[in-house]
């Protein structure tokens, strides 16, 4: 029992932050209708510059946490800016194409610039777990938990209560529509991308935190697409949904499946999921038909 | 105020579909443009409203005069600003939004205490939209979303607005109450409205003058209540208005093209 629920603290934890990479890549692809494959380089691009800071430059954690936000939001507005922008229009195919592109370029500078050595961040907190009964929780995790859901409630109070971005749910819902009352369409594409880019690195600094940081850090973006599909890839609260039902299950195939096989199903049985799931409901579990006219 | 010269407006390059259209409406009226499916009616209120680009559309000729600036190639942004507010065909409420949330998209251009101001405007307007603030606009009625996105143009408090066939799909009452709502926008905010109809008796009996399109032209053009006494128009379009209900859900164009670059 103490092992499950070791198991399922972990599954909350990784599946949290799976969560707020997922509703990124949402955001992206709500708003703009771009499937982004570069969603995971984000995430380590996020995570080195958060590092670096630590690191070289001897920030307080709490101050090169944010500052990255900061560099991360100017990274996504310029990448739509000078790289999205031009696409917009062009077969939905090509723009995929460039977004591969990106996550190719993105990876090798930062594997040019930090090497592919597995880095760490220095110790921030205390090793020392927190017990409450049986059950032992690092600090790192309650951390973790805890940016999610302060993240996770900025933006869902973003959505509902400002005008930008009720703005950008409604550029999602109907472009055209939006186009006519004077909402300027291509600045909330810009703002996607910087929101998406933004929330991502929240997610590498926090997995870099648990795990520590090399380059195959980025396949993390490419967990998403369980996560979303499993959600509904317009759906932000499936997202979030999607998120922690994968953690939990990865982490129960961790668990449970490996040390009888001898390792392996852990990171393959969230595709083994997806795959299951889109024969069963193409459209993912919380996404709607109509997804497609977008 | 609008005066549009002449225009011709092009669609994907190739397919012309306004071929010289002129008319002009004068501050404080009603216009309203009728003309059969596929006259190029909408088509002239997007050239106004700069939303040609989504459809890949481009004013080729012609240009198009606003309290005296040139908008023909301003973008909607702008448009919008100056105070003209297109209500596009087929209602198009953010159906994943509330009632409110299209409010305050629809006063996207405004300041937040005027949001505030003008959202209380709106439900004095519609009352049963303030009934339904908190709920999603796709699960309203027709005619609840009609009103929804004529309020959403208040928002903005726009100098004119641009409606394209409101009585769409609407049982006659409704018809009644939306033509009564154009009528008071008019007089008491002092909106000049034009207005595309394919319900023609109703469009002519509340507006000042009109203008009937075939074909991308204007075929004729009066006084409305002289339109609406003439021969050929009782014929043609009076007779007409209920059997063009059928093509309605034919036609909807919902294109994502190079618009934006
Ligand atoms: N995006 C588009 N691409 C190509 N052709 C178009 C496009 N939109 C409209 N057209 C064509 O332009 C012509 C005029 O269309 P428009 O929508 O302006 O007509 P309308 O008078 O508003 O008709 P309705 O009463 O059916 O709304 C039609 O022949 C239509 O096929
Ligand atoms: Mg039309």
């Amino acid at each position: 029992m103490e092992f499950f629920i070791q198991i399922l603290v972990a599954g909350v934890v990784i599946g949290s932050i799976y969560a707020i990479v997922a509703l990124g890549f949402t955001l992206i692809y709500k708003s703009t209708g771009v499937v982004n494959f570069a969603q995971g380089e984000l995430l380590l691009v996020g995570a080195y510059i958060c590092l670096q800071l630590t690191v070289e430059y001897k920030l307080n954690f709490v101050i090169s946490f944010f500052v990255t936000l900061l560099f991360m939001f100017i990274f996504g507005f310029l990448v739509e800016k000078i790289f999205l922008r031009k696409m917009i229009g062009e077969p939905i195919i090509s723009i995929i194409m460039l977004t591969i592109g990106l996550s190719s370029v993105f990876k090798s500078l930062v594997q040019l610039i930090w090497g592919t050595d597995t880095k760490t961040f220095p110790q921030i907190f205390s090793e020392e777990p927190v017990e409450i009964g049986n059950i032992t929780i690092s600090y790192v995790y309650i951390f973790s938990i805890i940016s999610v859901a302060v993240f996770l409630i900025i933006f869902s109070v973003f959505f509902k209560k400002t005008k930008v971005g009720i703005a950008m749910r409604a550029v999602a819902s109907d472009q055209q529509a939006a186009l006519s009352m004077g909402i300027d369409v291509k600045r909330i594409f810009a703002l996607s991308w910087a929101i998406a880019a933004v929330v991502s690195s929240v997610g590498g600094i926090l997995i870099g935190n648990i795990n520590g940081i090399n380059t195959s850090l980025s396949q993390f973006g490419l967990k998403v697409f369980p996560v979303v599909i499993l959600g509904g890839l317009d759906s932000i609260l499936g997202a979030i949904v999607g998120g922690l039902i994968i953690g939990i299950l990865e982490n129960i195939a961790g668990g449970y499946i490996d040390p009888i096989i001898g390792g392996g199903a852990k990171d393959v049985f969230p595709f083994i999921f997806m795959i299951v799931i889109l024969m069963i409901k193409p459209y993912g579990l919380f996404g709607t038909v109509e997804v497609e006219k977008v | 105020m609008l005066q549009i010269n002449n225009i011709e407006v092009v669609y994907n390059d190739v397919i012309l579909v306004l071929k010289g259209l002129s008319l002009e409406v004068k501050k404080g009226s009603i216009v309203c443009l009728l003309g059969s499916n596929g006259a190029g009616k909408t088509t002239t209120l997007k050239a106004v409203s700069g939303l040609l680009r989504p459809d890949n559309g481009e004013i080729t000729d012609g240009d198009i005069i606003f309290e005296g600036t040139k908008i023909d190639k301003k973008d909607a942004a702008e448009i919008v600003k100056m105070g003209i507010f297109q209500v596009m065909e087929g209602r198009r409420v953010f159906k994943d939004l509330t009632v409110e949330e299209n409010l305050i998209a629809g006063g996207y251009t405004s300041s937040k205490s005027d949001i505030n101001l003008n959202i209380d405007k709106v439900y004095s307007y519609f009352p049963r939209l303030k009934e339904r603030r908190n709920q999603l606009a796709g699960y309203m009625s027709g005619g609840e979303q009609q009103m929804l996105a004529i309020g959403r143009a208040l928002m903005a408090k726009p100098k004119m607005i641009l409606m394209d066939e409101p009585s769409l799909g609407l049982s006659p009452l409704l018809v009644k109450e939306i033509f009564n709502i154009i009528k008071k926008l008019n007089k008491e905010e002092n909106t000049t409205i034009l207005l595309v109809e394919q319900n023609a008796n109703m469009a002519l009996s509340v507006s000042d003058y009109g203008y009937i399109m075939e074909n991308g032209r204007v075929v004729m053009e009066g006084e409305s209540k002289e339109l609406i006494e003439n021969e050929d128009v009782k014929e043609f379009y009076l007779g007409m208005a209920s059997e063009n209900k059928s093509f309605r859900n034919v036609k909807h164009y919902r294109r994502r093209k190079r618009w934006l670059s």
